[in-house]
């Protein structure tokens, strides 16, 4: 009796133990609560949607909030690691966080996609950041198509109001590079906070220098008041918005006073208006169709980004499985190699093309110009 | 800078200050009646001003749930004290009237055409929403440990702070916030053109900061206040009640900061969290004031708006950093002029 019972239970645990195998582990870190909670939240809302199977591989997704407080997120990281064995992580929401972790999946050898703005996590590449996959725009391709359209309606002058936060400084270095080499002017160039109640001063000092036209970099609807604050100082001239103000509230609360405004942003804003031939044109309505039917509200971009890490897992994942068993480091280190050999995966955001030195992977299809036309977005075309 | 600039800056420093003052003042005036520094304060402001956003959009807001559910823990206490009282167990009177208000209010939530009343009537709706929460709170949070040190009550405080703050997001969302202004017109004074809502931030922090004057100088309950700050033994020797004194100043504080985030939501985004930073520059005013006088904790708070808004034109990048700087020398200045006088307990 006992013997029958040892040989069943170990039976059991030996099938316990090998389902576990066929199973891949995913680790989520979103900022749902905290400061950055704007990013964080649609990321979290979108892991019902990230994909349940990978060819012949289930995956499972463990998601973690970190507060949006970088040791949290570390301390997420480290639990994802070493108590749920993952193979590879989904995250996390803002910028700050994922810098911190890039040593540590490094030293875990643990896969990372990041949905984060700055480029600092993939570049410059070394031997600690070929493990960090990044899943947005680089702030230079989105500042290039805004200065080629720049440089086309003969922009001589340009004023910046940014955040003061790595965002807003990341755009001020990519600005001043690109504005030098097209001969814009950059005659002023002022930092706001976030929660700041009020831009008069800073934009009064853009006014005061007379630019041609303005670029406002900051994340999410704080991006709304220095354009509305211009605005109600009687500036008229062409305002410029980066991807960060991509989001339904843009246009809620700048109403009237945001109209004409011009910004480069995935082609999410404008699906209807894509071509049909756009290969993520597809893809991106499934995921805005299904994130509406879930969470009732229209997916800002930061959730695609996140679906999107999901979108190259399931590519990479049934390479890697071939190589060697899930939960293993060596399963790690292929499905590591498979991601950066996505070549020509069609997401929500754009066509990934990965390559050893590019962990971004987005081309032009990643981006369009956008402008505010009668209340809503309007793609602007390649004219 | 021209003398269109300064004005127009001016303008700017005077409507924050003119928040921050009364922020400013429904700090200090909670602190010296009840010792508590009320780092919550900013938030009152915050659920004001996303509470009236909410209903402008016409949606029911989930902020009468919180009331709700602070009304009948409120009425938990209440019968728990009667319970436990040793004249016997009397049914306190007022619970039904409590539990009927938060429903009342409930019903008119969730009926009200909300993004169709006049707007007069939203603020009013606002106002009757987000008051309330100020009483309960002390009396959930604060009275059972009233005369503890001032250490604790900072803690509490603090704590309170970030439950707020984290009910605001689930409440509210990550996204910012704005409402409509009272009136489109502005006022037009040679080369400025004065913004109206300026013109009503002014305008109600005077009729505020004068109803509160004459308030403390002439009314029974006022008075009361003032003695229960002056020196709390005393004023219960006298008979007023430390329970109604802390309510009171709570009720006094809900009201100014709901008050101040209604009139400011027209000109800014607010998002759940930007709560603290404003009322951290109202406690700047009030450290100026030595958290003891009133009209100079107003004029710091005026002075802190000003030098922000040309701070703010001057160096952008450093803002922050000179208005928290100006603490301070303020505070060197207080520990050398005054006599350093020791707490009661």
């Amino acid at each position: 009796m006992l013997f029958k019972k040892a040989v069943s239970t170990l039976l059991l645990s030996a099938a316990c133990a090998s389902f576990a195998q066929a199973e891949v582990k995913v680790g989520v870190i979103t900022s749902s609560t905290g400061p950055i909670a704007l990013v964080g939240l649609p990321q979290k809302n979108s892991v019902p949607l990230l994909p349940a199977r990978a060819g012949d591989q289930e995956v499972k997704y463990i998601a973690l909030d970190d507060g949006s407080d970088p040791t949290a997120t570390v301390k997420a990281l480290k639990k994802l690691i070493t108590e749920d064995n993952v193979d590879a992580i989904i995250g996390p929401s803002g910028s700050p966080n994922a810098m911190g972790l890039i040593q540590f999946v490094a030293e875990a050898g643990v896969p990372l996609l990041a949905p984060v703005g700055t480029a600092a996590v993939v570049l410059p590449m070394n031997d600690e950041k070929k493990w960090v996959f990044k899943t947005t725009q680089n702030d230079d391709l989105i500042a290039k198509a805004l200065f080629e359209h720049m440089a086309k309606q003969g922009v001589k002058t340009l004023g910046f109001i940014g955040t003061a936060d790595p965002y807003g400084e990341n755009w001020a270095k990519v600005m001043g590079g690109l504005a030098a080499e097209r001969g814009i002017k950059v005659v002023a160039s002022e930092r706001f906070q976030r929660q700041d109640t009020s831009v008069t001063g800073q934009s009064l000092k853009v006014l005061a220098s007379r630019p041609d036209a303005v670029l406002v970099a900051a994340p999410g609807s704080a991006a709304v008041m220095p354009q509305t604050t211009l605005y109600d100082q009687g500036y008229r001239g062409q305002m410029y918005q980066t991807h960060g103000a991509a989001l339904p509230d843009f246009l809620k609360l700048g109403g009237k006073k945001v109209e004409g405004t011009i910004l480069a942003a995935s082609l999410m804003l404008v699906l209807d208006e894509v071509a049909d031939s756009h290969p993520s044109k597809q893809v991106a309505r499934d995921y805005v169709a299904a994130y509406e039917k879930l969470n009732g509200s229209k997916p800002a971009t930061f959730g695609a980004n996140t679906y999107d890490a999901g979108l190259l897992l399931q590519r990479a994942i049934p390479l890697a499985a071939a190589k060697a068993a899930p939960g293993t480091p060596e399963f790690r280190a292929a499905l590591r190699d498979a991601l950066e050999q996505s070549h020509e995966l069609a997401a929500t955001q754009g066509v990934y093309n990965m390559t050893a030195e590019d962990h971004s992977g987005f081309d032009e299809r990643g981006r369009e110009l956008i402008q505010v036309k009668n209340g809503n977005w309007t793609l602007l075309g390649s004219n | 800078m021209n003398f269109q600039i300064a004005m127009l800056l001016g303008q700017d420093g005077v409507t924050n200050g003119a928040i921050y003052a009364l922020l400013a003042l429904s700090i200090l005036l909670v602190f010296t009646v009840t010792r508590i520094l009320l780092i919550p304060q900013g938030e009152f402001v915050t659920y004001g001003a996303l509470t009236m956003a909410t209903i402008q959009a016409g949606q029911p807001t989930a902020l009468v749930w919180l009331l709700l559910g602070l009304s009948v823990l409120d009425c938990a206490c209440d019968l728990y004290a009667a319970a436990r009282s040793s004249h016997g167990f009397r049914f306190p009177r007022r619970i039904p009237l409590k539990l009927g208000y938060a429903l009342l209010m409930v019903a008119l939530i969730k009926t009200l055409p909300l993004a169709e009343l006049p707007m007069a009537f939203q603020v009013l709706l606002t106002l009757c929403l987000v008051v309330p929460l100020g009483p309960q709170i002390y009396r959930l949070v604060f009275q059972p440990i009233a005369s503890a040190s001032v250490l604790v009550l900072l803690i509490v405080s603090i704590a309170v702070h970030v439950t707020m703050v984290g009910i605001a997001l689930l409440l509210f969302g990550p996204e910012g916030a704005r409402t409509r202004p009272f009136s489109e017109a502005g006022l037009e004074l040679g080369p400025v053109t004065f913004n109206s809502q300026t013109l009503w931030v002014i305008a109600v922090s005077l009729a505020l900061i004068v109803g509160l004057f004459l308030f403390f100088e002439r009314s029974l309950y006022g008075k009361a206040l003032r003695a229960a700050a002056v020196n709390r033994l005393g004023a219960r020797l006298m008979g007023i009640s430390p329970t109604l004194a802390g309510k009171a100043t709570f009720l006094l504080a809900t009201f100014i900061g709901t008050l101040s985030g209604i009139l400011i939501a027209p000109i800014t985004t607010l998002y759940f969290d930007s709560g603290f930073v404003i009322s951290l520059k109202g406690f700047v005013g009030a450290i100026i004031g030595g958290l003891v006088s009133y009209p100079l904790a107003a004029l710091g708070a005026l002075g802190v708006g000003l030098i922000e808004a040309f701070s703010m034109f001057w160096a952008s990048t450093y803002k922050e950093i000179i208005v928290f700087t100006l603490i301070i020398p303020f505070l060197l200045w207080r520990s050398l002029a005054s006599r350093h006088v020791e707490e009661e307990e």
